[in-house]
């Protein structure tokens, strides 16, 4: 008889297992820390927490809107309740997470696996791409997507030190490296990781590395762009891209989500604001998704290295005809 | 939590084995006078606020005034009993269960819905720490208090959390997520009162989203049940005490109640459910039938209580 099939494939230093294994490290110096899942715990990575503080685990079933505001009220007895399922249904309790979350201004962190394409296969109804547009809606309400394993960790105890409600992306696929041992993480803060002075590439998530490999393209066609990692979309570094538009003045953002209200719509809004500059947006352009792996979805739907890169040509010829 | 000593001792006193049935009278006529002045704040309120509901104010006050004066035990931030207003909506009531039971004035309950006034339409707790909580989208203060027995239990805290829902808000889908989610959980330290009044926003219940068996639903979940007349104070006590010491399962108090009640004209009257604008003539015979002097109700209609 063969052994019972492996529902999940977990790799190894996807964004999900980097979080659910710093939360499990972290979580004995947070005593007031409790994980609340709905049945997905090998999903989004909090099943190593389960196993290391089983009675510190909460399990709501499928029930995301009920978990969504209970986690107000555990929060509102003194918790630090981390509220974990899919993005796509954490936008099934965003009306929970604005009322009894951040208008009540709890201490809740809101943890997202299977972000945007990177869901892959599990096809359109799965791929949330809108999910940092509504939660950046909402007053009060932080929104992260860190680009690796090693700022996923930095992340999580970030989000641990910070009061207030936050919403966090993680990740399903193996991710791919971009930071060494030395990277430093603060909440609001982007990091010019790359610099340039023909324009600035700012990205978050798994497109951080696809961002790095466009600028090898780039650099290979004579052109210097600045690549930006802005994992908090909200609240975004208004002074780092406002010193981004003075020092190159042209930008293209990348993002696994819609082009609209996202990381895209946050430098937009800020540059609008404060500095003036042509905009090239990579995103899923305002359609659903569908089933595919998720490099094969990036190619497909034109969030790949060689989008961002053409993305990149074309806001430089609009700043020189500017 | 702020609750009257005198009514805690009169909670005290009926709870003795052989408790002298003076002192239960006593403290039925002093939630009975309570609940009445309750129903005269929340209907000033809405008269002077322009807008609010008035129908599930009146028809709550007798369960606010048992909670808020009898059953709410006082403690530290950990150990006391809290009350989630999940039928947020109720708010008039609230507010004037707050003003009779020393949480604010009755000038503050009368500021209800105004600009500037942290007495909103729908309670909030960054304005009012002692609401608890943010309210007024159904089913969600009803979630948040499990979250809040649910911490409390995990934290070995011996406090009760209680939530009020309104009968249309059990139609939120939400609300039977919490209602297995607290079986499963084994809350006994969790005390939901539905308000039974029967009407919605449009219409009677049953017209709306039928809600019957009712007690038969909420058994079928796992919940210890009583059903209960809402307006009969040492009913509302005895469930209340019955709640607070049976083990095991959470406990919902089914209390059916009159929309509108102590006030003739607008009993079981749909219309009165909504967000009204009340005129003067219709506060004053309001507050007539609630038991305000002839010569009190000038100062009520100029809000100078």
């Amino acid at each position: 008889m063969s052994s019972a099939p492996q529902l999940i494939a977990s790799g190894t230093d996807s964004l999900r297992e980097a979080f659910g294994k710093a939360l499990t490290r972290l979580a004995p110096d947070y005593p007031e820390v409790v994980v609340l899942d709905a049945d997905i715990a090998g999903g989004t990575g909090v099943h190593h927490f389960r196993k290391a503080f089983p009675e510190r685990f909460i399990q709501f079933g499928i029930a995301e809107q009920n978990m969504m505001a209970a986690a107000g009220g555990m929060a509102a007895v003194g918790m630090i309740p981390i509220v974990t399922t899919f993005a796509v249904f954490c936008l099934r309790a965003v009306e929970q997470a604005r009322l009894s979350i951040a208008y009540s201004n709890r201490n809740v962190k809101i943890v997202a696996s299977h972000p945007g394409l990177d869901v892959g296969p599990d096809g359109g109804s799965a791929q949330a791409l809108e999910d940092m547009a509504a939660f950046r809606a909402i007053p009060g309400m932080t929104v992260i997507s860190p680009a690796d394993a090693t700022e996923m960790a930095l992340a999580t105890k970030a989000i641990l030190d910070f009061q207030g409600p936050v919403y966090m992306r993680t990740g399903r696929s193996a991710s791919v490296s971009v930071f060494d041992a030395g990277h430093t993480f603060e909440i609001g803060k982007g990091k010019i990781i790359r610099q340039g002075c023909d324009l600035t590439i700012v990205a978050c998530g798994v497109e951080v590395a696809r961002a790095l490999d466009a600028a090898k393209l780039l650099e290979q066609k004579g052109i210097s762009p600045r690549v930006v990692n802005m994992p908090t979309i909200k609240p975004i570094d208004v002074a780092l891209l406002t010193q981004c538009a003075r020092e190159t003045g042209a930008f293209v953002t990348a993002e696994d989500h819609n082009i609209h209200g996202g990381l895209g719509g946050a430098v937009a809004e800020a540059l609008a604001g404060h500095a003036p500059a042509p905009i090239e947006f990579i995103g899923v352009k305002d359609r659903f998704g569908e089933s595919g792996e998720p490099e094969e979805l990036a190619q497909h739907l034109g969030l790949g290295a060689k989008s961002i890169a053409a993305a990149a040509e074309r806001v430089l010829a609009r700043k020189k005809a500017a | 939590m702020q609750v009257s000593p005198t009514l805690v001792a009169a909670r005290e006193a009926r709870l003795q084995v052989l408790e002298p049935p003076r002192r239960l009278a006593a403290a039925i006529e002093k939630l009975s006078e309570a609940a009445r002045a309750i129903r005269r704040t929340a209907i000033a309120a809405v008269y002077h606020a322009t807008s609010g509901h008035p129908g599930g104010a009146l028809s709550s006050a007798d369960l606010f005034a048992c909670i808020y004066g009898d059953a709410l035990r006082r403690g530290d931030d950990l150990n006391r009993d809290r009350f989630v207003l999940s039928k947020g909506h109720a708010a008039p009531a609230l507010y004037a269960t707050g003003a009779e039971f020393g949480l604010c004035s009755v000038k503050d309950a009368l500021s209800l819905r105004k600009l500037g006034s942290r007495f909103q339409g729908h309670p909030h707790v960054l304005d009012l720490p002692w609401v608890e909580t943010s309210t007024g989208s159904l089913g969600q203060g009803f979630s948040v208090a499990i979250g809040m027995a649910l911490g409390l239990k995990m934290k070995k805290s011996p406090a009760r959390v209680y939530t009020m829902l309104g009968d249309g808000e059990l139609q939120e889908g939400e609300v039977w997520e919490g209602a297995m989610c607290a079986a499963h959980h084994k809350l006994d330290n969790l005390v939901a009162v539905i308000d039974y009044n029967k009407l919605q926003s449009d219409d009677f219940n049953a017209n709306i989203m039928g809600l019957e068996p009712l007690g038969d639903k909420w058994r079928a979940f796992g919940w210890h049940v009583q059903e209960i007349d809402g307006h009969n104070i040492a009913l509302i006590l005895e469930a209340l005490d019955h709640a607070a010491t049976a083990g095991g399962k959470p406990h919902v108090i089914i209390a059916h109640t009159i929309k509108g009640r102590g006030v003739p004209y607008m009993e079981n009257v749909p219309a009165w459910h909504g967000s009204v604008k009340m005129t003067p003539q219709q506060t004053e015979d309001a507050l007539r039938a609630l038991g305000v002097a002839e010569a009190d109700l000038k100062n009520w209609i100029e809000g100078n209580v």
